[in-house]
């Protein structure tokens, strides 16, 4: 395996993890939500996210050929092999922080896959042109609530400014990338991560403006980090939810 | 999904020549199959019967994504996964529909549901029943929408205009819901191993006589079925869909392999029906009373749902009065 192999193979995770927890975190909302129209709202975005994972994980087993499918790396990896956001992995807390978590990933996720719509690789292009119609659906909605809960009422607000407190210093992993990243960017297969961040810092900025909301401190790295599998406590639990029936009944055909 | 015990608050229906020219004239365009739409002239009763039974059937839409909710965090592959997100979608949507129908009677949504929240308004008994096992999602697609379909089906010529052009819509994405819970079981049972089979079984003892008690008291014992069917909102007896489903759903159970919990099931070629057993119907009332299985669990999920997002809707109602200010200034 050449070494743009093996990156490739980690961004491919990076990009389908991320997308698949993120989907993970959104069912646990069915039946709980504040209104139908959210029912609606939020199964529909995890169901394109879901939807993303699987497109990502088929070719990432593609080129890891070794005997594994989509299916496998999402139900057969543990956590320390699991390459997603940290941010996306955090529990739904209130309706504000699953919609600051959602927004921040959905402004990340866009311009990464805008990026990746020119990427050489055609099947990278190819998945990223499907993900971005859904994801720019995914960030109108999201900035909106950031609004209304935002410039809602005084208590939307004080939870929504909770919300961010709480989730921003997972957002180094947002505002910048790994080298690996940055590699393949120069190769012109992947999204480069410096202009994702920069982009990505400039949406949120200009989203927090319009309800006066203020941009928090950049957020600092720290011990944890998703790209490398070093991830919070609660992905083990999440992941002991998600895999338990495959891992059960590891000879079964569902 | 759907209602299964709607009261019309009406002990006798009356004749012809009993009605004033009013309840006659509308008794008439009942009779010559013509859909009685928003604006028309309707009988208070049958204005109160229709709002009873689309919000039931409404509430059932949304209780009903509760025991598919249990899975769709554990369900065993990407494709089932997807597959079960869209059919949860494919519900809060119909609950939509049908809350739409429901408010062109004048009736209003937030007031249906509290009723529905304090335990006042029924939604289907087969929805307080747990699922245990991932052939139970399987099951109630196979089952459960199978039984809701009969019915809605024959709900598309319901005399309500509204009421039908949901069902009509409903029917489509339902029919799809079937299919892919069949398929769930028929993959199970046709290259699953052992312990998979035996789920498959275990969620039909557990959800087939649930399902047949889908369709609501026997006729005997459904004192306002008369009036429904005078009116043409109800187009068929519950014994008889009931039987239909159970001539229909026999063959796709041997299809599978499994059995149905029924002693008493067999083919009668006299009558070219299936007999079936006694339902138990004591078990079928307390549910309805709300001591089923899961029917305060059920009811604290959606009490708590709304509760717990009141803030976020007085948030969105907020902001939205800002803009509309902003804009007008």
């Amino acid at each position: 395996m050449n070494s743009t192999q093996d990156d490739l193979i980690h961004y491919l995770l990076l990009l389908g993890d991320s997308a698949l927890i993120q989907g993970q975190r959104l069912c646990e909302w069915c039946g709980k939500a504040p209104a139908i129209e959210e029912e609606l709202a939020l199964m529909n975005v995890g169901l394109d996210l879901v939807g993303q994972a699987r497109n990502w994980l088929d070719y990432a087993a593609e080129l890891l050929a070794d005997g594994r499918d989509a299916d496998d790396l999402a139900f057969r990896r543990d956590e320390r092999a699991y390459r997603n956001l940290l941010l996306v992995e955090q529990p739904n807390g209130d309706f504000a922080v699953t919609m600051a978590k959602q927004f921040l990933f959905d402004a990340w996720h866009l311009q990464v896959l805008k990026g990746l719509c020119d990427s050489t690789d055609l099947r990278i292009a190819g998945i990223a042109a499907k993900a971005l119609k859904e994801v720019t659906y995914h960030l109108r909605r999201s900035s909106e609530w950031v609004q209304r809960l935002g410039g809602g009422t005084d208590e939307s607000r004080r939870r929504m400014l909770a919300a961010i407190t709480q989730v921003w210093r997972f957002t180094v992993e947002l505002a910048s990338g790994s080298e690996a990243e940055t590699r393949l960017a120069a190769a012109g297969i992947g999204a480069d991560p410096a202009q994702v961040g920069a982009a990505w810092l400039h949406q949120v900025e200009a989203t927090f403006a319009s309800v006066e909301l203020s941009l928090p401190p950049a957020a600092s790295h720290f011990y944890l980090s998703g790209r490398t599998g070093m991830h919070t406590e609660h992905l083990g639990i999440l992941l002991a939810e998600m895999q338990f029936l495959p891992r059960a009944y590891p000879d079964a055909t569902w | 999904m759907y209602a299964q015990l709607v009261e019309t608050g009406v002990k006798r229906i009356k004749s012809l020549d009993e009605m004033s020219p009013q309840e006659r004239a509308f008794q008439e365009k009942i009779d010559a199959e013509i859909k009685i739409e928003a604006k028309n002239w309707m009988p208070d009763a049958y204005r109160q019967t229709l709002i009873r039974q689309i919000s039931q059937h409404a509430h059932s839409e949304i209780v009903g994504m509760l025991p598919e909710g249990n899975w769709v965090t554990r369900a065993p592959t990407l494709k089932r996964k997807l597959q079960l997100m869209a059919k949860i979608q494919d519900e809060a949507g119909h609950g939509l529909y049908l809350y739409s129908a429901m408010e062109t009677l004048g009736a209003d949504r937030d007031e249906e549901i509290a009723k529905l929240h304090s335990g006042k308004a029924k939604y289907s008994s087969i929805f307080n029943y747990p699922t245990l096992n991932w052939a139970d999602m399987g099951a109630v697609g196979w089952l459960v929408d199978g039984a809701a379909i009969v019915n809605q089906v024959v709900l598309q010529r319901t005399s309500y205009g509204p009421y039908a052009r949901a069902m009509v819509r409903i029917c489509k994405e339902e029919s799809f819901h079937q299919r892919q819970g069949y398929e769930i079981l028929l993959t199970m049972m046709r290259h699953g191993t052992q312990a998979q089979k035996d789920m498959v079984q275990d969620a039909i003892n557990r959800l087939w006589w649930p399902a047949l008690m889908m369709f609501g008291p026997s006729d005997d014992n459904s004192p306002n079925s008369a009036q429904s069917m005078a009116w043409k909102i109800k187009r068929q007896s519950n014994d008889e869909l009931r039987q239909r489903f159970v001539d229909q759903t026999i063959p796709q159970l041997e299809l599978l392999g499994c059995t149905a919990p029924d002693p008493d099931l067999k083919w009668n070629a006299e009558r070219g029906h299936y007999d079936f057993g006694a339902i138990q119907w004591q078990e079928f009332f307390d549910v309805l009373k709300g001591n089923g299985p899961c029917n305060q669990e059920r009811l604290a999920t959606r009490r708590n749902a709304i509760e717990n997002g009141a803030w976020v809707r007085e948030a969105a109602v907020a902001y939205a009065r800002k803009q509309q200010n902003k804009n007008a200034a």
